[in-house]
């Protein structure tokens, strides 16, 4: 096939190269071919996505937006009562509804931007064999449109945390780290995303990758610390908690707003390689099986 | 000279066909370790080997090159399979061409169905603008352009409600008028006048007539409707297979796909039916010497005749003959007179003195009734087709539709 598209590029070098194309269509184009500008020029669309994201999940319900809070709430109240007294696992000496609260809220953040993202290619097939829009929009909206939640949850979290500033016996000490929160959020933004296209270009070959995420994602949180703190792994096996990128972040979270945990700038810093190696090849995969999976799918 | 907005250069376009993948990594790690270690192909199945030269891909399109002009309204006709929505899908970056290459020059929009990306839960206004989003337009084109939407669509009294609530046929108006005003360079249109009543689709076909003619836009336009091609585009193209059979006038493209389905059989035999009273036996189209055609001019005369069988005596029987346009409008439609039959085979012969039809291809439609009901119906894949046979000025070109030539009574005095 190769010779043939070179053919017909040199039989024709300059046919019309005085005037200006805006736009050629060709077989292939090269891995790092990813088109930005174009990108940029559907913002609009991203924002609508996600408005309709935002709109659409609580139209026709009555609670309406109170699903936001009551999720995390029931869930807190669940883990208190299996976690923190039945198996009474330690909380690392933070009060047990704000530890759970915690960690329950940036971890349905990275989940939610996980598992909504894996989805792209499998639910908007209809969409996406009808027009053409770059495809990267429906992932980029879906990780503003989960950070929209995620903040929502989060001014839950603020007030029970308040409550507890106040409470001299609940010794929470908050400290200057608060400020790389904003680094912390990037990171599990970018963690969800780039694992959620990598899966979702797979699942259009592979669809047992769908079912593997679904409780993948499940094991995962217990491989991080959400539901006990990382200091009462044993040592001898932190490292392998560790080698999770999400682990340190969830510490550190933790450590900024209760001074409980562990931060630890080294962490961090594996972190953001990894989430950097995993946003560089993730985005070469999506953007190469984007431009194809409508002939597969 | 006008610019080339669009130019097809060699586009080919593969599908593979079959299993592309197993479907599985584990398989598909099995048989690639399978594979390059030289052993057989532990998925396949038994016997799978020997099958290797069978057919496994198909062309959809194979070596299209054509050029569009700024402002050219052009159609794409053809049967199924033919390969109009590939072209389109590649045309809107939907999916790729296997070989080949495509240039465009201005913004592409597509319309491919109607209310793609519809959201049934927002509102008529929400969905305008995420719509138009969706399409490739800004915000504020949209913003600038709500009005005229909303009219064109009239859904004026609808745009805070849900568009799930919506007719179809609001539905289809609305997503129209969105593509419609979009004000891409180029628009691409598949099928979307197949649905929404007679008034909403002329005003569709309005709408782009004047997009193209006074705003300069091209619009590529694809239908099975016939008479909406040859009402809206000057210019067609006919695939066939995959391939451009022909490019150029559409009356010529629309003659050609018609040939194509015709395949001038001009005699017709039908199966026998035992538990009727009566069935039509055969068909046959000829000159008014008996010779076998469905070829004429149009001052040709030629005549039907029709074979039936009845299987015992029947009263007051009729044998009807009906001409359907290409857009399946009746043109005419003659009877016999109520007739005895006793049991036995049978002849009917029309023959046309009365009526010339304009140039084109007409589908034949029989029908047998027995005391006023109807017993068979017969007019798939039988035409008959009439050519002019004085092409310059003549009176036959004045319309498309039909020309009947019974003389009126007329009266011309001085005033």
């Amino acid at each position: 096939m190769d010779g043939v598209v070179n053919q017909v590029l040199t039989d024709n070098p300059m046919s019309d190269s005085e005037e200006k194309w805006d736009l050629e269509i060709i077989p292939y184009t090269g891995l790092f071919d990813i088109n930005w500008h174009e990108l940029w020029q559907y913002r609009d669309l991203i924002f609508l996505f996600v408005r309709r994201d935002v709109v659409a999940t609580y139209k026709q319900t009555i609670l309406g937006p109170l699903w936001f809070f009551i999720q995390p709430m029931l869930t807190t109240l669940m883990y208190v009562i299996i976690f923190g007294n039945m198996a009474k696992i330690s909380t690392g000496g933070s009060p047990k509804i704000l530890f759970y609260l915690g960690g329950i809220t940036i971890w349905n953040y990275f989940q939610e931007c996980l598992l909504k993202t894996s989805e792209t290619f499998i639910a908007n097939q209809n969409l996406f064999g009808k027009v053409y829009f770059p495809r990267m929009v429906t992932p980029i909206s879906i990780v503003i449109s989960s950070l929209l939640k995620f903040f929502i949850q989060f001014i839950l979290f603020l007030l029970v945390w308040i409550y507890f500033l106040f409470q001299k016996t609940a010794g929470i000490s908050p400290n200057i780290t608060m400020l790389l929160f904003p680094f912390y959020i990037i990171l599990m933004s970018g963690l969800g995303f780039s694992f959620g296209i990598l899966i979702s270009s797979l699942t259009t070959r592979y669809r047992d990758l769908r079912f593997l995420i679904q409780f993948g994602i499940q094991l995962l949180m217990y491989a991080t610390p959400i539901v006990y703190p990382l200091e009462i792994a044993s040592e001898k096996y932190r490292w392998l908690l560790l080698l999770n990128p999400i682990t340190s972040i969830v510490e550190a979270f933790r450590y900024a707003f209760t001074g409980h945990g562990n931060l630890s700038y080294f962490n961090l810093i594996y972190s953001s390689l990894f989430m950097i190696t995993s946003l560089f090849f993730s985005i070469i995969i999506f953007n190469r099986v984007e431009k194809t999976f409508m002939d597969k799918i | 000279m006008t610019k080339t907005v669009i130019h097809f250069e060699n586009v080919s376009k593969r599908y593979q066909l079959g299993e592309i993948s197993t479907g599985t990594i584990s398989r598909d790690l099995s048989r690639w370790w399978a594979l390059t270690r030289g052993k057989a192909d532990p998925v396949s199945k038994i016997g799978e080997v020997l099958k290797k030269n069978v057919i496994t891909e198909f062309w959809a399109l194979s070596d299209i090159s054509f050029e569009i002009k700024q402002g050219d309204v052009l159609g794409i006709i053809g049967g199924n399979g033919a390969g109009k929505s590939t072209l389109l899908k590649i045309l809107s970056r939907v999916t790729k061409p296997t070989t080949g290459r495509i240039r465009i020059r201005g913004r592409i929009a597509s319309l491919l169905e109607v209310g793609t990306g519809f959201h049934p839960d927002l509102t008529g206004r929400e969905n305008i603008f995420l719509n138009g989003a969706i399409l490739g337009m800004r915000k504020s084109e949209i913003q600038n352009k709500l009005d005229e939407i909303v009219a064109f669509a009239g859904v004026e009294l609808y745009l805070d409600t849900p568009v799930k609530r919506y007719s179809s046929g609001m539905y289809v108006r609305l997503a129209f008028a969105v593509a419609a005003h979009l004000e891409p360079e180029i628009l691409v249109i598949d099928e979307v006048l197949a649905v929404g009543d007679v008034e909403f689709q002329r005003k569709c076909l309005d709408k782009m007539k004047d997009v193209s003619q006074n705003e300069g836009r091209t619009v590529l336009f694809v239908s099975h409707n016939l008479t909406s091609v040859k009402s809206l585009c000057p210019k067609s193209i006919f695939l066939k297979n995959g391939k451009l059979e022909y490019q150029g006038e559409t009356d010529l493209a629309i003659k050609q796909y018609l040939n194509n389905f015709a395949y001038n059989q001009s005699e017709f035999h039908f199966e026998k039916i035992e538990n009727q009273e009566a069935y039509f036996t055969h068909l046959k189209i000829t000159d008014n010497e008996n010779q076998l055609s469905n070829h004429f001019s149009v001052t040709d005369l030629w005549q039907l005749k029709i074979g039936f069988q009845t299987h015992y005596s029947v009263s007051n029987l009729v044998v009807a003959v009906g001409l359907l346009t290409s857009d399946n409008v009746l043109l005419r439609n003659v009877y016999s007179t109520p007739f005895q039959a006793e049991k036995g085979n049978y002849e009917a012969v029309f023959t046309e003195n009365n009526i010339i039809c304009s140039p084109g291809t007409y589908q034949i439609l029989i029908s047998l009734f027995i005391n006023n009901h109807v017993i068979q119906n017969i007019g798939e894949g039988i035409f008959i087709t009439f050519e002019d046979a004085r092409p310059q000025h003549s009176l036959l070109n004045l319309t498309n539709k039909s020309l009947i030539l019974n003389q009126m009574n007329v009266r011309i005095l001085p005033v």
